[in-house]
């Protein structure tokens, strides 16, 4: 009888170590790893070997450490991440150079399997690599990049020449300590003493409920040192995103609204408050009846959601131009697109984690370091919440592990900040995936209808929308969705007649908020679909249509703003033109044969506005030469899209010091300013501005130190700065000197008027994409072969991270057409809730164009959510040429693509 | 909670005689069905049996009237081991489970014992006919696995037995089984339907021998007997397709859920059980 538990220490070896365990053997190898030995480059994203972050190998073989007990690892050999191994250097070093990692967090998964691969198979076959890799999600790159990053480990990339940083493949400037395994996110550093952190949640979508004696609880349970209740919030409990809009609730105050919504609080030690069952905490829980879906929630079911909405009706967006009935009375073919959505998960591989310590001076401050997108908005939210000053809060936002919108809002935050305020001990916490699935927002679900009107040439001449979304039991940023879409409704068309009108919903679902593209994705399903039904009728080809139509520099927007510039669409219209003839000829030539396997070609085009809608949202940067050196101090938080990368590059240049003088401080609100958030795909266009205004301001004070003229060369030389011109050399010593070159920039932008008339946003992304599907007609499964995405960037600053973020952003548009579907208390985890793997990826053709924005540094705008937005329209045109019908339910899973085809065939049997 | 880590087996089985106790192989199921609970507040109430010091229940072995694959044996090892073409169907599916790091640790058994209707291993299993050994302090059994599954999430696993071993005889000729498998994606997905089949031809293009299992279609995969039985002396050809809608659905009792309707996984089971009967005919013509 050998009883492992009996003996409190485990002998392992890790890494070539032997170590000697204090740890219990049925614990989880990953937490062995991580809390006992230190070794946080294992991530944890699902504890259930759903997303292979955990990927260590053990005897060579690649396994979830999540899914190993400590003691089976007893007399075997754990190779990590953090291993001195020549492969796997040779792995780390392809996947920084090649931009393989983006936020990084499931780079270090990536790694060990692709080094098992390698040890067996030194020359590995691209199906080799992806079958290797199938094990690891990730959520950023598309996995086209890592897959590249294995396929050529070992050769040379190239490196961008110094002084040419813009336009250069500069590796990410924070890409090392992400491929090292060394990089800390929110769940992977924390005091020592720090208590632990976890909620209690709603396993209701809807209920009231009493909260019976818990100091009774508390002191049954050791080592459990506070329950947080709703009483302990010592400011406002109510908290939200809007000024004038907080109707969440940092703890339930006895009626709860959705599945997982917090109620209390258990904080002490961890073994403690793990060991707790939450099901004998005395809360009493009176279900009632919830309003799940647009239908119930429009139907009130149950009663309004919130008081003060006795129709549900959160928000309206409305925007109104021209006379839209007589566009349609003037019109040769009018035709609809019609959908339905889901509410789709961010899916980040990171859950959200961090801690918070209370700091006693002469004024106390409450400190928390967790992953996030938005410091300054968390330090304002978390201030209320406290009942602080904004200065008493310090956010210092580790590495973020995705973010894609959902990290926008409050997560691990409040609660953290009350429990260290309350206990004046550390206090830490890391959300389950479970939990982070049922407590973070979603995107909207969304019932559309767009009508279109078309002269013969297939002009466009009346656009009308009604879009319904969904946004959940509380607001978060449903109305910015409902205000952003009806902008971009249209398309990026030429349109004289419109009436775009939203709706957010209250229901019972969870909260849905911001989710890369703001709504616009969804409503450019509908009305790319409606463009297609007209081009049908018409009998023309569907790129036609949209070159005909497409907004081009001197045109007026439909919310009446007149673009002087940047307006690539058409440019990415006649780069993808032979690509989709040669489509169109493929997709012919294989119908031609027959069979149960049909394929189709879609189009899909987009326009997104770069920054807030109609709204101030400047970024301040400062640049400072002192002791240190050159240093970029920037509070654009990097959520693995690489905007530490860009704002050096950008830097870089306007100094004209080659990137690797540039250091960084970032995104801590003690040290940085104020960039804005991560959203709305912001921070290359209003931070890269404000940093390049910065750097060429600190670039004047130099030279005017040195009394040189503008055309003086600088060179980083040692402890001393040289500024030279022809005779001229001034050494600058490092340490006698400080200055500082300050920049901001606020986009141009004017309030809408109530038809929704004005300048909404400084400058407009474009792009196309063409998608190539084949459909299986008896099972409705839908492969996607091919897509090329052309891209209007204003300019490239860095080719690697750009073609990363539409990798990235065509693999989420895809799982948003094909498999990604939210539904609560039935997905809340990485096997039910699918995104796509590595082997679902289809080959990717990128052309980049660049048609400059004048107000962008060196002519640069967003690409983040652009990437996303037309990716859907085209798969589902593509499935719908496939089986000649509109798929108007997504995501188009194989049951739901059956009964279209089926549906159809009745149709065009009758 | 704790974790029991015998070296041999009669001191798994005087464990499991002593106490209830939660078995642990390859971890692939008992720790994803933890998460949840800890996701939700309920700390882990069973002790873990650790299996995987137990040497006896390792391998993939030959033995004189077929195979035993011992409890302990993984997915990976199904891929590794040479076995006859029979067993192809079996390697597809293991191919098919999860990803790499599932394959490494996943057993066979496990996946049986775990009893989802989704399990990629039962459909194959079925057709081979493999016996599951079953042993405790009070005897040792062996059952076909028809009696070993008996529901979604049940099994007759006595509380102080443990599954000890699969016993699969040699599979008919030399005729290759198939595995078709349907998900919402590649890799890391559980089947909306699933379908196993051996079907082996006599000398005129007859079908001689008809083994067909679904997955996913029912609480429990089924072999389809009514369809196999039909099957014998027939040629494949079109005139399978009205044989197979009648037959098929009948066998299946399908439900609704995220990843498929019910009318979905019968209609998807037909078209698959007819792909994997084509595809047997333009493979070989059996001895």
């Amino acid at each position: 009888m050998n009883d492992v538990s009996a003996r409190p220490r485990l002998q392992l070896a890790v890494n070539g170590e032997r170590h000697d365990i204090p740890a219990p053997a049925e614990e989880r190898l990953s937490r062995i790893l991580r809390d006992r030995l230190g070794l946080t480059g294992t991530k944890v994203g699902c504890d259930a070997g759903d997303c292979g972050a955990c990927t260590v190998l053990v005897d060579g073989e690649q396994v979830c450490a999540c899914l190993v007990a400590g003691g089976q690892v007893v007399g075997r050999e754990v190779l990590t991440v953090e291993a001195r191994d020549p492969v796997l250097d040779r792995l780390k070093e392809s996947f920084l150079t090649r931009g393989a990692a983006q936020c990084g967090i499931c780079t270090p998964g990536m790694l060990m399997a692709a080094r098992a691969l390698l040890e067996s198979t030194p020359a590995p076959s691209r199906a080799q690599v992806e079958d290797a890799l199938g094990g690891v999600l990730c959520r950023c790159t598309g996995y086209v990049k890592i897959v590249e990053a294995v396929l050529e480990a070992g050769t040379i990339s190239e490196i961008p020449a110094a002084g040419e940083a813009v336009g250069g493949r500069l590796a990410k400037v924070d890409g090392a300590g992400k491929v090292a395994g060394t990089e800390a996110f929110g769940a992977d550093r924390a005091p020592a003493d720090a208590l632990w952190l976890r909620v209690v949640r709603s396993p209701h979508d809807r209920a009231r409920f009493t909260v019976g004696d818990l100091d009774g609880f508390l002191r049954a349970h050791p080592g459990l040192e506070r329950i947080l209740s709703v009483a302990d919030v010592p400011g406002s409990n109510a908290h939200g995103v809007y000024p004038d809009l907080k109707d969440q609730q940092v703890l339930a105050d006895g009626l709860v609204r959705h599945r997982g919504e917090a109620v209390l609080a258990l904080v002490g030690a961890r073994e403690a408050v793990e060991a707790i069952d939450v099901d004998r905490l005395p809360i009493d829980w009176r279900p009632e009846t919830p309003a799940l879906g647009l239908a119930a929630a429009l139907a009130v079911r149950g009663g309004p959601v919130h008081e003060g909405h006795a129709d549900n009706v959160l928000a309206r967006g409305r925007l109104v131009k021209g006379d839209v009935e007589a566009g349609f009375a003037g019109a040769a073919a009018i035709a609809e697109g019609r959908v339905e959505t889901a509410f789709v998960e961010h899916a980040y591989i990171e859950p959200e984690a961090g801690f918070a310590v209370r700091v006693d001076g002469a004024v106390p401050e409450i400190h928390i370091t967790a992953c996030t997108q938005s410091p300054y908005m968390d330090r304002d939210s978390v201030a209320g919440i406290m009942g602080l000053a904004p200065e008493q809060v310090r956010i210092i936002p580790t590495a973020c592990g995705g973010g894609f919108g959902g990290k926008l809002d409050l997560s691990v935050q409040p609660l953290l900040a009350i429990a260290a305020w309350l206990t004046g001990r550390p206090v830490r916490c890391a959300w389950t995936r479970p939990e982070s699935m049922a407590a973070s927002p979603k995107r909207h679900p969304t019932r559309i209808r767009a009508r279109l009107g078309v002269d013969g040439e297939g002009r466009m001449q009346a656009f009308d929308f009604e879009g319904d979304f969904d946004t959940g039991a509380y607001a978060s940023w449903g109305p910015t969705v409902t205000g952003r879409v009806p902008v971009h409704a249209t398309g990026p068309y030429r349109v004289a007649h419109v009436r775009n009108l939203t709706r957010g919903i209250y229901s019972n679902g969870p909260p849905a908020g911001a989710f890369r593209g703001f709504g616009v994705p969804q409503a450019a399903i509908a009305q790319e679909a409606a463009l297609d039904a007209v081009a049908a009728e018409l009998g023309l080809d569907r790129l036609e249509i949209r070159r005909r139509n497409a907004l081009r520099a001197g045109d007026e927007t439909s919310s009446g703003q007149v673009l002087s510039a940047s307006c690539g669409l058409v440019a990415c219209l006649d780069a993808l033109a032979p690509g989709w003839q040669a489509m169109l000829a493929r997709v012919d030539a294989a119908n031609a044969a027959g069979g149960a396997i049909r394929h189709g070609a879609g189009i899909g085009c987009m326009w997104y506005g770069c920054g807030n809608t109609s709204m101030s949202n400047p970024s301040i940067m400062r640049v400072t030469l002192d002791a240190a050196g050159i240093t970029l101090h920037s509070g654009a938080v990097d959520i693995g899209q690489g905007v530490n990368t860009i704002l050096t590059q950008i830097v870089a240049d306007a100094l004209r010091l080659p990137a690797g003088a540039i250091a960084m401080v970032t995104g801590d609100t003690g040290l940085t300013a104020d960039a804005g958030k991560t959203s709305a795909s912001r921070q290359t266009f209003i931070s890269g501005k404000a940093a390049e205004l910065a750097a060429l301001d600190l670039r004047r004070r130099i030279l005017s130190q040195a009394n040189a003229g503008a055309d003086a060369t600088l060179r980083l030389d040692g402890a001393a700065l040289m500024v030279e011109e022809g005779e001229l050399r001034r050494a600058l010593p490092l340490d006698e000197i400080r200055l500082e070159g300050a920049g901001s920039f606020d986009p141009p932008t004017t309030a809408l008027d109530a038809d929704g008339q004005g300048v909404p946003y400084a400058t407009y992304g474009f792009a196309a994409q063409i998608a190539e599907v084949s459909v299986d007609r008896e099972l409705g499964t839908v492969k996607v072969h091919r897509i090329a995405a052309a891209h209007d960037v204003g300019r490239t600053v860095n080719p690697t991270q750009v073609e990363g973020q539409i990798q990235g952003g065509i693999a989420q548009g895809l799982g948003l057409a094909l498999m990604e579907e939210y539904l609560p208390g039935r997905t809340e985890n990485l096997h039910d809730y699918l995104i796509p793997t590595v082997g679902d990826m289809p080959e990717i053709e990128i052309h980049l164009i660049e048609d400059p924005e004048p107000l962008g540094p060196s002519g640069a705008k967003g690409i983040g959510e652009p990437a996303l937005i037309p990716t859907a329209p085209a798969i589902l045109g593509a499935i719908a040429h496939a089986i000649g019908a509109p798929i108007t339910r997504v995501p188009a899973l194989p049951h739901r693509v059956l009964e279209t085809i089926r549906r159809a065939e009745q149709e065009r049997a009758t | 909670m704790t974790m029991f880590r015998p070296e041999n087996l009669d001191d798994a089985l005087a464990l499991r005689a002593e106490r209830e106790v939660l078995p642990l192989a390859g971890g692939t199921d008992v720790f994803p069905a933890r998460a949840v609970d800890e996701a939700w507040g309920r700390p882990a109430a069973l002790p873990l049996l650790d299996l995987s010091g137990l040497f006896e229940l390792r391998g993939i072995a030959e033995t004189d009237d077929g195979y035993r694959v011992g409890t302990l044996a993984t997915w990976s090892d199904v891929i590794r081991a040479e076995l006859p073409a029979g067993f192809d169907g079996l390697k597809q599916a293991a191919r098919e489970v999860g990803g790499h790091q599932i394959q490494n640790r996943g057993t066979l058994v496990g996946n049986l014992c775990n009893a989802s209707p989704a399990a990629d291993g039962l459909p194959m299993l079925l057709l081979l006919e493999a016996e599951i050994e079953l042993a405790s302090r009070r005897r040792r059994r062996r059952l076909l696995l028809d009696e070993f599954v008996t529901g979604n999430r049940r099994t007759t696993l006595a509380p102080d037995e443990l599954a000890v071993a699969l016993h699969i005889p040699r599979p008919p000729g030399d005729v290759p089984s198939r595995f078709l498998k349907l998900g919402s994606r590649h890799y890391l997905v559980i089947s909306i339907a699933a379908v196993a089949g051996l079907v082996a031809l006599d000398g005129a293009g007859a079908i001689a021998t008809a083994r067909i299992a679904v997955g996913a279609c029912s609480p429990v995969a089924c072999r389809l007997t009514a369809l196999e039985a039909a099957l014998v002396g027939r040629h494949i050809d079109g005139g399978l397709v009205p044989l197979v809608a009648e037959t098929v659905p009948p066998a299946l009792s399908p439900i609704d859920d995220a990843r498929g309707s019910a009318d979905y996984r019968r209609e998807a089971a037909c078209v698959l059980v007819r792909r994997l009967l084509m595809e047997s005919h333009s493979g070989r013509v059996a001895a």
